[in-house]
C-alpha cells in the first residue's frame, strides 16, 4: 500500500533511483515518469543521450543567450576602452592620424567579444548547473559510481507532489529497470 | 611500429589497427573504452614504458638548458642573441609564429571538425587540445623574451598606471597582445570544459583515495545530469563556434605583425590567408608527429587508427597545397608588380646568401610532402612520421626566410647586415622544444588523452548505425 511520508522522514529521502544498462531504456523511462506525471526528477548518463532532457521535461536552454550578452558587453568593452584610452586619457597626435582611428580598433574589439562571450560559456554552464558541488545526495547510491562509466540511471526526487516511497520505486521496477534503490538525502 | 620493449607485451597481447574505415576498434562498450583510456593514467610507475622515461627524462635536461638561456638573457640582455639593427627580429618572432602555428591545428581538430561533424577527430580532440595549450605557452614566452626587460611585460596591457601613460591599439603588436592573450585564455577553457565529464568517470574509476580526491576536486562535482548535459553540449558548440573565427583572427592578426609594415616581402594582402594555411599545415605535421609514437606506445592502435592518420595526412596535404599557392603568388607578384624592392627581395632569398633556406624550405614544404597523394605512403606509417617532421622543419625555414631575408636586404644597400644565430638563440629554442615535449609526456600521464565520453557517444552509434546517421543529418 502507499504510504504518506510524514514531515519527519521528508529530509532522509531524496529520492528513488532506478538503473538501466542503455541509453534506449533510460529514455523509454524517462518519457514513462514524465507521462505518469512526474516532473521533479533527473536523468544521468555517462555521455550526452540525444533527447533525454527534453524527454524529462527541460525546455530552456539560456547558455546562448547568456553567451550572445557576454559577446555584446566584451565588444563594448573592447571598443569603450579603445575609444577612452586614445580620444579621452592619452589623446597623442600620432603622424597626423586622426585621434578616433576606429578600423584600427576592430582586432582588439573581435578578440575582446570572443574573450568575453567564450568565458560567459563557462561560468554561465558551470552556475546553472549548480558546478562546482562536490556533494550530491545522488552520490549516496553506491551503483552511482557507473553512472560516469556505463550504466544510466533516472532518479525521481521526493519533492515532487506525486512522490509515494512505495508507488514510485514499483513505478521504477515497470519502467524496466535493473536495479531500483532510495537515495538518502 | 610495434616493438619488442612494450611493456603491456607481457600482460596483453598488441593490439592491432582495424584499419582505414574504422575510428575505433572491434568490441568495445561503454566500459572497456575507459578502462583503457583510464588506465593509461592509472598504470603504476613501474610499468610505464621504457622510452617514457627516455623522452621525458631528455626533454627534462632540455628545460634546464632553457632555464640556463633565460638566466644568461636576463643577466646580459638581449645582446647574447643574434639580433641587431637591421635585423631586430631574429630567433624571437620566428619561434613564436612557428609555436603559435602549431597550437592552430589543435583549435581547428576540436573547433572546426566539431562543427563539421567529422566523427575521426574524437579520439585526437583532446590531445591536439593540449597540444595547442603547450605551443602557445612555448609561443608566448618570445616575445616576452624579447623584451629586453621581460619584468615589465605587463606595460603591453591597459592599466592604469601613475604615468597615465597607455599602449598604442592602432598598432598590429598590440592586437597581438589581445589576440595570443585570448587565444591562450579561450583554448585552456575549451579544453578543460572538454575535460570535466571525463575527470569525474577518473574520480569514479580510480584505484586510490587520493586520485578520487584530485580529479573529484577537478571534476568540480560533475554528475552526469541530462539538464546539465543539455547545458554542457550547448556551451561546447558555441566555444566550438567561437573558436573558429578566433584561431583565424589569431594568426591573421600574427600576420599583420609583417603585412601592415612596408618592408619588401611583407607588405602583401596575401599573408593573412597563407599564413592560416600554414599554421594548420604545421599543426597536423606537429599532431602526426606525436600521435604515431603515442598509439604504438600505450597500445592505443584501436583508438587512434590508420583512418585518423590517413584523414590528417589529407589535410596536411591540401593545407600544403595552399601554402605552395601562397609561395608561387608572392613570386608572381613581385615580378608582375614592377614594383624593384620587391622584385629584388624575392631574387634575393633564391639566390642571395640565405638561399639555401629558401631551397630546403621548397623541398620540406612542397617538394616531398607531395608523396603523400600515394596510397601506399599515406599508408605505411613509418613515412607519414618522417614527412610530419619534414614539414616541421620546413615551416620553421618558412618563417625563417620570411623574417631574416626581408631585414637582411631592404631598401638602402648601407642598412643592408647579417643575421646569424648565436647559441643563446639554439638554446632557447630547443629548450622550448623540451619544454613542449616535457608538458606532453606529463599530460599523457596525468589526464585521459582521449576523450571518453565522446568515444562513448562513438561506441553507441556504431551500436545504432541507423539512428546515428540520422542524428548526423
Amino acid at each position: 500500500m502507499s504510504q504518506e511520508l510524514t514531515l519527519s522522514e521528508l529530509p532522509t529521502i531524496h529520492g528513488a533511483m532506478a538503473e538501466f544498462d542503455t541509453p534506449e531504456e533510460l529514455l523509454h523511462a524517462g518519457e514513462r515518469a514524465f507521462a505518469a506525471g512526474y516532473r521533479r526528477m533527473d536523468a544521468y548518463a555517462p555521455m550526452p543521450v540525444a533527447g533525454l532532457a527534453e524527454t524529462i521535461g527541460y525546455r530552456r536552454n539560456k547558455v546562448a543567450f547568456c553567451v550572445l550578452i557576454g559577446g555584446i558587453c566584451g565588444a563594448m568593452f573592447g571598443f569603450g576602452l579603445l575609444e577612452w584610452m586614445t580620444v579621452v586619457a592619452y589623446a597623442h597626435n600620432v603622424g597626423g592620424r586622426p585621434l578616433n582611428s576606429w578600423p584600427a580598433y576592430i582586432p582588439i574589439t573581435f578578440e575582446c567579444m570572443i574573450l568575453f562571450a567564450s568565458l560567459t560559456a563557462l561560468v554561465s554552464m558551470l552556475a546553472m548547473n549548480g558546478l562546482p558541488k562536490p556533494y550530491h545526495p545522488v552520490f549516496n547510491v553506491p551503483a552511482f559510481d557507473h553512472a560516469s562509466i556505463d550504466k544510466f540511471f533516472l532518479c525521481i526526487e521526493s519533492s515532487d507532489p506525486k512522490f509515494r516511497v512505495e508507488d514510485t520505486l514499483q513505478f521504477l521496477r515497470d519502467t524496466g529497470a535493473k536495479e531500483v534503490n532510495v537515495v538518502p538525502a | 611500429m610495434a616493438t619488442p620493449e612494450n611493456p603491456n607485451s607481457d600482460q596483453e597481447p598488441i593490439i592491432p589497427d582495424p584499419g582505414q574505415d574504422e575510428i575505433l576498434g572491434p568490441g568495445h562498450n561503454y566500459a572497456t573504452v575507459t578502462e583503457r583510456i583510464g588506465g593509461v593514467v592509472y598504470t603504476p610507475w613501474k610499468r610505464w614504458p621504457g622510452k617514457w622515461w627516455i623522452g621525458a627524462v631528455i626533454s627534462f635536461g632540455f628545460v634546464n638548458l632553457l632555464m640556463l638561456a633565460m638566466y644568461v638573457l636576463f643577466f646580459h640582455g638581449i645582446g647574447v642573441w643574434g639580433v641587431n639593427i637591421p635585423i631586430g627580429w631574429g630567433f624571437a618572432i620566428i619561434n613564436f609564429v612557428w609555436w603559435i602555428g602549431i597550437g592552430h591545428a589543435g583549435t581547428l581538430i576540436s573547433a572546426i571538425l566539431f562543427l563539421l561533424k567529422q566523427d575521426w577527430r574524437t579520439s585526437i580532440n583532446r590531445f591536439s587540445e593540449a597540444m595547442t595549450l603547450f605551443a602557445v605557452a612555448c609561443a608566448g614566452m618570445f616575445p616576452i623574451l624579447h623584451l629586453g626587460r621581460p619584468w615589465l611585460a605587463y606595460w603591453l596591457f591597459p592599466y592604469p598606471n601613475s604615468m597615465w601613460l597607455w599602449p598604442q591599439p592602432r598598432s598590429p603588436l598590440e592586437w597581438d597582445v589581445f589576440a595570443v592573450s585570448t587565444y591562450g585564455t579561450v583554448s585552456l577553457v575549451f579544453w578543460y570544459v572538454g575535460l570535466i565529464p571525463d575527470l569525474a568517470s577518473m574520480r569514479d574509476s580510480a584505484p586510490h583515495l587520493w586520485q578520487q580526491r584530485i580529479f573529484g576536486l577537478l571534476s568540480l562535482g560533475w554528475r552526469g545530469s541530462a539538464i546539465h548535459w543539455s547545458r554542457y553540449q550547448k556551451a561546447y558548440l558555441l566555444l566550438a563556434g567561437l573558436s573558429t573565427p578566433l584561431v583565424l583572427s589569431v594568426h591573421t592578426i600574427v600576420s599583420f605583425d609583417f603585412a601592415i609594415s612596408i618592408i619588401p616581402g611583407w607588405h602583401t594582402t596575401i599573408f593573412p590567408p597563407y599564413f592560416v594555411a600554414g599554421a594548420i599545415y604545421s599543426g597536423f605535421a606537429m599532431v602526426l608527429t606525436l600521435i604515431i609514437p603515442l598509439r604504438s606506445w600505450y597500445n592505443l592502435r584501436d583508438l587512434i587508427t590508420l583512418r585518423h592518420i590517413e584523414a590528417a595526412s589529407k589535410v596536411m596535404l591540401g593545407t600544403g597545397l595552399i601554402v605552395a599557392y601562397g609561395y608561387s603568388m608572392e613570386a608572381f607578384f613581385a615580378w608582375y608588380s614592377g614594383d624593384k624592392y620587391e622584385s629584388f627581395m624575392y631574387w634575393n632569398r633564391m639566390t642571395g646568401p640565405y638561399a639555401f633556406t629558401y631551397w630546403l624550405l621548397i623541398l620540406c614544404n612542397i617538394a616531398l610532402p607531395q608523396a603523400l597523394w600515394s596510397k601506399r605512403v599515406r599508408h605505411n606509417i613509418g613515412i607519414v612520421w618522417v614527412i610530419s617532421i619534414v614539414v616541421n622543419i620546413g615551416m620553421w625555414l618558412e618563417r625563417f626566410e620570411i623574417v631574416v631575408t626581408s631585414l637582411t636586404r631592404d631598401f638602402v644597400p648601407s642598412s643592408w647586415g647579417t643575421y646569424i644565430p648565436t647559441k643563446w638563440d639554439w638554446a632557447t629554442y630547443t629548450g622550448t622544444l623540451g619544454f613542449f615535449m616535457l608538458l606532453i609526456f606529463l599530460f599523457v600521464r596525468m589526464l585521459p588523452s582521449i576523450s571518453i565520453f565522446e568515444v562513448r557517444e562513438v561506441v553507441h552509434h556504431q551500436s545504432h548505425p541507423k539512428e546515428a546517421l540520422q542524428e548526423r543529418q
